[in-house]
């Protein structure tokens, strides 16, 4: 990574308002999450007046990127925060681990069971038939706690989210899959 | 009504396009099961591995485009260009066909994009490795999901057993356009773009072996065909689709939602 360029201290209160901004700005797909515990924003960069926003997509097809593209930019003209653009920076690919420990404590308050962490980037995955999940792979239930759950549909409302039944409440519940 | 573009078909455009339009016509095909599919949970299933491929050949157009260097975008190589100037492999345009013939397919053509993926994000072209580092996530997925549908099928019921083979049968025949050499594939190798598919070939037997294998299906043998898609010249069942993709933009020249 090069050197970043030292910022002024105004430079600095700005940048540090717009994230503060950005984290009013909540995933249209699942709104109990802002942009900023969702791990999308990367990085934001004064640039003369104005800011360079830097956004990594979560999945290739995700509808939702052009409407959170959008979203940013108005949120931070309302705040006042001068001309902004967004930069959709693909590499590296993002991953679920970058939902923040506070965006997981939410997901679960919404009732939607968080990713578990993902494997070493670039490693080969067996393909494995009909497979069992392994311990380390249990879904939670946000609702109750148990572990005592079942994948009911690989796919969701969502391309990110899979669907469950907890077997101990008897409660129906959206998983986020770990990618 | 809307004329076509003129591509240029260099080597690596080609190469590009190939990929993105297996994406993008696969996606097509997957998107003709919403509201068809025998459950619910299949239904949303084939619509969003559709969503993730068009969002892959999205971005693999656009890159094509502004290698290219003729300003054409996404849009206009999805839905401006004639039968001819389309790189698909073959299979990926064949009519959907039942649900065993559907899942078949996708694990095949998921287990190539895997292959594919892999390799990719290793690309000469930052931008193609970048896009080849999320696709392989989901391209896995769909690898994953499609053949825990051709186990269950093909090790199912007299009728379902009866079903795969059939799909087997029909879809076996072009395979070996997928691992044939040519110049489009031999340049890519050389300049680091992507591989050879051809060096891919050994790896995609072993995997689909071992799901046919799980399946209790045999592999049938090799078929001497050559179908020829990646070349721009297609099955009958291209122009249909391709009309049924175009007729808007045609139609209606840069209409917009």
């Amino acid at each position: 990574m090069s050197a970043l360029p030292r910022l002024t201290p105004a430079d600095e209160a700005r940048v540090a308002r717009a994230w503060a901004v950005l984290d009013t700005v909540l995933d249209p797909e699942v709104p109990a999450l802002s942009v900023c515990d969702l791990g999308i924003v990367r990085e934001v960069l004064p640039q003369g007046d104005g800011l360079e926003i830097v956004l990594t997509p979560t999945y290739s097809g995700c509808p939702a990127t052009e409407v959170i593209e959008r979203s940013v930019l108005d949120a931070i003209d309302a705040a006042g925060l001068g001309p902004a653009h967004v930069v959709l920076r693909r590499a590296p690919a993002w991953t679920t681990d970058w939902i923040s420990a506070e965006g997981r404590r939410k997901l679960t308050e919404y009732g939607i069971a968080p990713p578990g962490p993902t494997g070493p980037v670039g490693a080969a995955v067996p393909i494995r038939f009909m497979r069992r999940p392994a311990v380390a792979d249990k879904v939670a239930c946000p609702r109750c706690g148990s572990d005592h759950t079942e994948r009911l549909s690989a796919f969701g409302s969502t391309a990110c989210k899979s669907l469950y039944r907890c077997i101990a409440c008897r409660e129906p519940f959206e998983h986020f899959k770990p990618i | 009504m809307q004329a076509s573009i003129e591509l240029d078909r260099r080597a690596d455009v080609q190469y590009l396009l190939r990929i993105g339009d297996t994406c993008l016509i696969l996606a097509q095909r997957l998107g003709e099961w919403c509201g068809h599919a025998p459950a619910l949970e299949e239904d949303i299933a084939m619509t969003n591995m559709a969503l993730d491929l068009v969002g892959q050949a999205r971005a693999l157009l656009t890159r094509a485009g502004q290698i290219e260097g003729r300003a054409h975008d996404e849009d206009q190589l999805a839905f401006l260009r004639d039968e001819r100037d389309y790189f698909n492999a073959t299979l990926v345009e064949l009519p959907r066909g039942d649900f065993a013939f559907s899942v078949l397919r996708n694990a095949m053509v998921a287990t190539l994009l895997k292959l594919l993926w892999e390799r990719l994000a290793t690309s000469s072209d930052e931008e193609v490795a970048a896009i080849a580092g999320k696709a392989v996530k989901e391209a896995r997925y769909h690898q994953q999901h499609s053949a825990d549908w051709v186990v269950r099928l093909g090790d199912g019921t007299a009728e379902s057993n009866a079903r795969m083979n059939a799909a087997l049968k029909e879809l076996w025949r072009f395979v070996p356009e997928l691992f044939a050499s040519d110049a489009v594939d031999e340049e890519a190798r050389a300049s680091g773009l992507g591989p050879a598919w051809s060096e891919l070939r050994e790896t995609w037997f072993a995997e689909m072996g071992s799901v046919l294998e799980e399946a209790t299906l045999a592999v049938p043998a090799e078929s001497a065909f050559l179908s020829t898609g990646k070349r721009g010249v297609h099955s009958e069942h291209m122009g249909y689709i391709l009309a049924e993709m175009q007729h808007l933009q045609r139609a209606y020249p840069g209409g917009v939602w």
